[in-house]
């Protein structure tokens, strides 16, 4: 670890940080979430202990560790960044000043956005999946982000597996001079409705994450084996089924536009889109116009599981409600899924929470899932 | 032993051998062309399309025959074969003790100077041998005939694949039934074998018990069911004992059931393919009969087969008409060639070496004594605090464990890797942490073949023991080992970068500038 | 025997007070309560019908002596039998360090405990790329027809293309390989060859290609011996269409024969068996495939390849796999191609052969084998009714020789020349029907002229 003033090499990779100082606090006093001030202020009342700088320290070390090439930090003020970087031994290159801190979710859009500006190769962001939504605010899919995990709820693939794994992950990119990414969902629910017990998850958006599984971007040129020719495969798979004039409906996800794109139709990334004879029906649709379109003629579903806990119905996809399951028919339905997106689910099978428990019942069990031009896999549903 | 060895491993600094010997070293003389010859045919470039000679000569080392000696017994110092440590360490490979006078044998010229092409009545004692260990295994597996050319457990496999393929072909069901069942624990070319066959491949996941759950096989079978590829007991070392149901519900479907039977070391005299409902196996001779895995290869897959798939077996296979042995090639429905020749005969012998000297009730006591090591060992393995085993599977796992330093890494950050290398510095093979996917975190399995003692297995259980105090102690020496061995830790990544691998010396001077390695 | 099966010299805890020991540790009474796990209807609860064990290692190798007694090595007659596994002279040093114990009973460990079995692995390849010309090489593969079927696949996937134009001299052995592997992934034609030279006709070439042509595939040498007369215009004909050209070569006629390197090949494959390595009955045989370091060729790689690599110290190097998600072990069902345990101490053994011989070695063999080879079409040809060589062009080592107008069978002179100890050359009425009653004869440096003296002698009171 390099010691007195850092030298700023321009050379030398530059990883963005930014801390939300709260995150996580809600989880040791059993609340489910800081969002908002009213919660953060009974989690203080209840005596939390802000455990994010605590966690994001032990990312960053890690990174300082394995980066044997060096790397600057470019941070925020405070506990938003700048302690938790001196902490873990870095001399930080700190945007804006700490009278500017508002104290509220504005602060992680603000200063991630000046963290961009300021020019970083990648910015690591440590809280849950309410910092995730904040980040994909500030910066959508245009800088590689990574989350380090401190928050309570994690539905959001866009995180490392544990701080360590962040901060391993992000060394890995940065010593490759920008690895390879891949784009994954940022999740959120309504925090109110998890705190009375009911869960409601949204796709937000995407961030652009560092991927560790293909570390070797030379051979992207293989035909066989990569995450592009997987999702190919997986498209043409659809594309030599999607021949018959049934309705055809493809789910949100990054897997199934990439099925649209290769077979020539447009697809919106968070939406439920409709076609027919291979062309538009429609775009972005409710249920009530899914129902609308589910005439006589029998209709297909393709769907893949959504965020890192692998849920089929219940998060991300509402529209695809217990009703429209039905008209459509649980035979109809056709999953897809990369092998990787698969051996990162947290647990080992896939979950339904359609809020129609009949319904959830005929859905578990085992399930094809479609992981390749010639290739399923058998997954438990639960 | 009570504590753990103080090992160095032979650091030899060893160059290139391109980078020894010096222009004008020779270390064989070719046997000189009699001047009777020469003055018939000429000289020898005049031999040659003047297109096609050979204008500069190839770099290859100019160094006397003591000098290419010494460097090789340098290599061959700093090579950990499993006659030189117990190894348990590679998990999944079962390797144990190649008997000595199996070697001898192997090697005399009556074996090793045969020529694939002789007339049979000159090779009537190899071919003996070889339908004798097709006998053998037939009687081992419950199968009816066997194979012996393909060169290892993967094209073995492999042509299992061809002849599901054959045969529902010639059942004229060769369009309709294009997939293939495995499971995920399963080692990988029980999916890439009938992949590359052309079959779609659908893989079962493990359920919790760590095998695959009856449910899920059901979900999968379907018209198109071609057949049903896997291990038993699974790389986890966990038997699954639905198997009989798995191959039932196969066979009603119509398809055929592939045992792939790498990990047969524990089962020997125990179970067989043919009660256990498979039309098909392979045994790995270089894992479960003992012949000697040289440095990977050449070996022996010997493929079995129930008698009505007899027929797609590969050409020529040996026959017995009750008074001499030949090799049939009149084999019409036979899916033909999967490697040149014959396959590696030589291992052929040393198995058949092997199981005589067992007889059944040795080949029991193999199998039962590599299932108490295996336990024994875990025994000791799952008292170090730092590894946890997963999957609450019902009974004892058999011939190997997959394990998991995941707490390990959880609490000092030290990986499963991180141990690998640590081990080797002292006198243990590093060993083999996972086939893909990597379901279980940080992996490690081990497999205690019934050529260790009990204190080998102590001495084991010590280091790993030792090497998890080290982690919590000083986790940064781990994770910069090894400290002991032949060389010290190399940049993995510069292995898969294409603007650092190099495969070849040229590459290397290529990449790295025209300068020797960094040794010379 | 006993009925309690007493120590095995192979199995230190067969000892009573050992095993009792650790079945006590482990917690249960008996072994059988260790197999819980398999349910009873699955056991076969007998005997397995073998035959008695031979525990005493005299008596095994008495037994094991007698049977293959029965065997006559090649060695111990005059044999001129080739095809794809050749009698060469195999230094001593050769069969030393492939017994070593520590190359021996190695298997699949990695850079840290096996650097030596890696280094060798390195050379081997470092090595063969010397003889082709290329800077990437596989390790050992199983053999020449695997070499080529992954390579003729790894052509198709890299060109988007099936259609595989194939030497029409390739051996059965070598086709059947193609069928059964490469059957779902590439589609072969086979191209004429030329009924007087033996070598490619290059306007059936010239006719059959197209743009949808993945690769061309020629033998240097031909499996019946012939050395194409300039495969840079083969070269330069599949390259114009925009396949590739993949060339399979004999590793030992490298010391006197072009690289194909420099002819333009763009995948090299080979048998390397030649190198030192014994016959064995056909399991000496091990090939390689080499390229040029292009990440599109080596992402194709289904096999093993060992790379170096700096030590992170900076004062040495090691060895490791190179890019194993190229391979099946990786890539499960993704898989192109399928890999697993080889050939891989035939590799180190070559390493070994090509280090003693070096280039001044690797040019005399070569010669001589050219030589004697080019001696023997001489000779025989002078026997009445005997065509010798059938191919009036350049051979290497191998010669079809045609026996018609003897008016005797392959079979029939093959089976006289036994009796007086000498091997004739494999029948190719079967796989080449066209050349009639031809056979195809392999000479080497390890064939003396006295040797090649007496096949000729032998053959003339045979056919007289």
């Amino acid at each position: 670890m390099e010691t007195g003033v850092a030298a700023i090499d321009a050379a030398r990779p530059r990883v963005g940080l930014i801390v939300n100082p709260i995150a996580g606090m809600g989880g040791r006093v059993g609340l489910k979430g800081t969002d908002g001030p009213d919660a953060v202020e009974r989690a203080r009342s209840l005596e939390a202990v802000p455990v994010s700088g605590e966690r994001a320290a032990i990312a960053l070390a890690t990174l300082g560790e394995k980066a044997t090439g060096g790397v600057d930090i470019v941070t925020a003020p405070g506990e938003l960044g700048a302690f938790v970087a001196q902490r873990a031994g870095f001399e930080p290159i700190v945007v804006g000043n700490e009278s500017e801190i508002a104290g509220t979710s504005h602060d992680t859009i603000a200063y991630a956005r000046a963290i961009g500006d300021a020019g970083v190769d990648l910015l690591l962001f440590a809280g849950g999946d309410g910092t995730a939504r904040n980040i994909h605010d500030a910066i959508g899919v245009e800088i590689p982000a990574l989350g380090i995990p401190t928050g309570v709820k994690m539905h959001s693939s866009v995180f490392g597996t544990n701080p360590r794994a962040a901060g391993e992950l992000a060394a890995r990119f940065v010593e490759m001079s920008s690895g390879p990414c891949r784009e994954s969902e940022v999740m959120d629910i309504d925090e109110d409705a998890f705190r009375e017990g009911r869960v409601s998850a949204r796709l937000f958006g995407y961030l652009r994450v560092p991927y560790q599984r293909s570390l070797v971007q030379g051979l992207k040129s293989g035909s066989t084996g990569n995450e592009l020719s997987v999702l190919n495969g997986i498209a043409t798979a659809i594309g030599q089924w999607m021949t018959d004039d049934a309705l055809w409906i493809l789910g949100p996800g990054t897997t199934t536009r990439h099925i649209a794109t290769v077979l020539g139709l447009p697809k919106t990334l968070l939406g439920v889109d409709l076609y027919r004879n291979r062309t538009v029906v429609s775009q972005d649709a409710n249920e009530q116009e899914i129902l609308r379109q589910l005439d006589a003629t029998p209709a297909r579903l393709v769907v893949t599981p959504i965020g890192g806990q692998g849920y089929l119905f219940g998060r991300g996809n509402q529209q695809l409600s217990p009703a429209v399951l039905r008209r459509i028919g649980l035979s109809n339905i056709i999953v897809v899924a990369t092998p990787g997106k698969l051996a990162g689910l947290d647990g080992a099978s896939l979950l339904v929470d359609t809020g129609d428990a009949a319904l959830d019942a005929e859905l578990r069990g085992y399930v094809r899932v479609i992981v390749n031009q010639r290739q399923e896999s058998m997954q438990r549903v639960t | 032993m009570t504590r753990v060895r103080n090992f160095h491993a032979a650091q030899w600094d060893e160059p290139l051998i391109l980078e020894l010997g010096s222009p004008g070293e020779r270390g064989y003389i070719p046997p000189a062309v009699e001047s009777g010859i020469q003055d018939v045919v000429g000289p020898a470039e005049e031999l040659v399309p003047a297109a096609m000679r050979r204008q500069a000569p190839p770099q290859l080392p100019e160094i006397s025959q003591p000098g290419v000696l010494r460097h090789y017994l340098r290599l061959s110092q700093m090579t950990m074969g499993c006659h030189i440590t117990p190894d348990a360490s590679l998990g999944t490979c079962t390797m144990k003790y190649s008997p000595q006078i199996n070697e001898h044998l192997a090697r005399s010229p009556q074996m090793s100077d045969l020529h694939p092409l002789q007339d049979d009545e000159t090779t009537q004692g190899m071919l003996e041998i070889i339908y004798g260990l097709e006998q053998m295994l037939c009687e081992i597996s419950g199968m009816s005939a066997f194979t012996f050319q393909p060169a290892g457990g993967s094209q073995a496999i492999f042509a299992n694949a061809c002849i599901i393929r054959a045969y529902h072909e010639d059942r004229g069901e060769g369009d309709l039934r294009d997939e293939i069942i495995s499971t995920a624990f399963s080692h990988p070319i029980d999916c890439a074998a009938p992949a590359v066959a052309g079959f779609k491949v659908i893989t079962l996941m493990p359920g919790p018990h760590g095998y695959p759950e009856l449910d899920a096989l059901k979900a999968a079978i379907s018209p198109r069911t071609a057949g049903l590829m896997m291990t038993n007991p699974e790389d986890t070392g966990i038997f699954n004992p639905y198997v009989e149901e798995f191959t039932r519900l196969v066979h009603e479907a119509g398809g055929l059931c592939a045992y792939d039977q790498a990990n047969a070391n524990g089962i020997l005299g125990i179970t067989r393919a043919r009660e256990n409902g498979f039309d098909l196996c392979q045994f790995n001779l270089h894992k479960t009969f003992s012949v000697p895995h040289g440095s990977t290869g050449g070996s022996c897959g010997a493929g079995g087969c129930t008698e009505e798939l007899a027929k797609y077996l590969p050409s020529p296979k040996v026959e017995f008409d009750g008074e001499r042995y030949y090799w049939d090639y009149d084999r019409p429905d036979s899916i033909g060639k999967i490697r040149s020749f014959h396959g590696n005969l030589q291992a052929v012998l040393r198995s058949y070496a092997w199981i005589l000297a067992h007889g059944s009730e040795g080949l029991r006591q193999v199998a039962e004594t590599a299932v108490l090591n295996n336990n024994y060992l875990q025994q000791l393995i799952q008292q170090i605090p730092g590894v946890s085993i997963g999957y609450d599977a019902p009974g004892r796992r058999l011939q190997e464990v997959r394990y998991s330093w995941e707490p390990l890494l959880e609490e000092t950050g030290v990986s499963s890797e991180d141990v690998r290398r640590r081990m080797v510095d002292f006198g243990l093979q590093g060993y083999f942490t996972s086939h893909h996917p990597m379901l279980i975190p940080e992996p490690f399995t081990l497999e205690p073949s019934e050529s260790w003692s009990r204190s080998d297995l102590e001495e084991y259980g010590r280091v790993l023991g030792h090497i998890d105090s080290e982690a919590r102690d000083d986790p940064e020496f781990v994770q910069s080992s090894p400290h002991r061995a032949s060389i010290t830790r190399i940049h993995e990544d510069a292995l898969d970068t294409p603007e650092q691998w190099a495969m070849t010396w040229r590459g290397w001077k290529r990449k790295y500038g025209d300068v020797a390695t960094p040794n010379a | 025997m006993n009925d309690q099966p007493g120590t095995h010299p192979y199995i230190p805890n067969s000892a009573p007070a050992s095993r009792q020991a650790m079945l006590d540790a482990v917690g249960v009474k008996s072994v059988d309560e260790l197999f819980e796990a398999i349910p009873a209807s699955l056991k076969l609860g007998r005997p397995l019908n073998l035959p008695d064990p031979i525990l005493s290692e005299r008596d095994l190798k008495r037994t094991l002596e007698a049977i293959l007694s029965r065997n006559t090595p090649a060695t111990s007659v005059i044999s001129f039998l080739g095809g794809g596994c050749w009698p060469h002279d195999i230094p001593a040093v050769c069969d030393e360090i492939n017994s070593r114990a520590e190359f021996l009973t190695a298997y699949g460990g990695d850079t840290y405990a096996d650097l030596g079995k890696h280094q060798a692995i390195f050379e081997f390849q470092s090595m063969i790329g010397e003889l082709v010309g290329m800077e990437m090489v596989s390790a050992p593969v199983y053999d020449w027809s695997a070499a080529m079927t992954s390579a003729l696949m790894m052509a198709a996937r890299i060109t988007g293309r099936r259609k595989t134009l194939i030497t029409g001299t390739l051996p059965g052995d070598r086709r059947s390989n193609i069928d059964l592997t490469a059957g779902e992934w590439i589609d072969p034609e086979y191209l004429a060859f030329d009924q007087a030279t033996g070598l490619m006709n290059l306007d059936d070439l010239r006719q059959k290609i197209k743009d949808d042509v993945a690769s061309v595939y020629v033998e240097v040498p031909s499996y019946l011996g012939g050395i194409e007369s300039d495969v840079a215009q083969i070269a330069e004909i599949a390259h114009a269409a925009g396949a590739l050209l993949v060339v399979g070569v004999d590793a030992i006629s490298l010391g006197v024969l072009a690289a194909p390197a420099d002819y333009g090949a763009d995948i090299v494959v080979g048998e390397g068996q030649a190198l030192g390595v014994h016959m064995m009955y056909s399991g000496g045989l091990f090939g390689f495939i080499a390229s040029r370091d292009e990440p599109r060729f080596v992402a194709e790689y289904p096999y093993l390849m060992v790379s170096i690599a700096p030590t992170r110290n900076g004062e040495g190097w090691g060895f490791g796999w190179s890019s194993m998600e190229r391979t099946s072990y990786d890539l499960r069902e993704n898989a192109p191609d399928y890999t697993g345990t080889t050939q891989w101490l035939w590799g180190i053994t070559a390493a070994v052969y090509l280090s003693l011989l070096g280039p001044v070695g690797m040019r005399e063999v070569g010669e001589g084998i050219l030589q004697r080879s080019a001696y023997a079409m001489c000779r025989l040809g002078e026997l009445p009714g005997v065509q010798a060589p059938v191919f009036d062009r350049a051979h290497f080592k191998e010669f079809v020789v045609n026996f018609d107008a003897t008016g005797k069978t392959v079979a029939e002179i093959n089976q006289a020349l036994r009796a007086r100890d000498i091997f004739g050359g494999h029948d190719l009425s079967r796989d080449f029907p066209q050349l009639g009653q031809s056979a195809l004869y392999c000479v080497t440096e390890a064939h003396s002229k006295a040797d090649i003296d007496q096949l000729v002698s032998t053959l003339e009171e045979v056919l007289a």
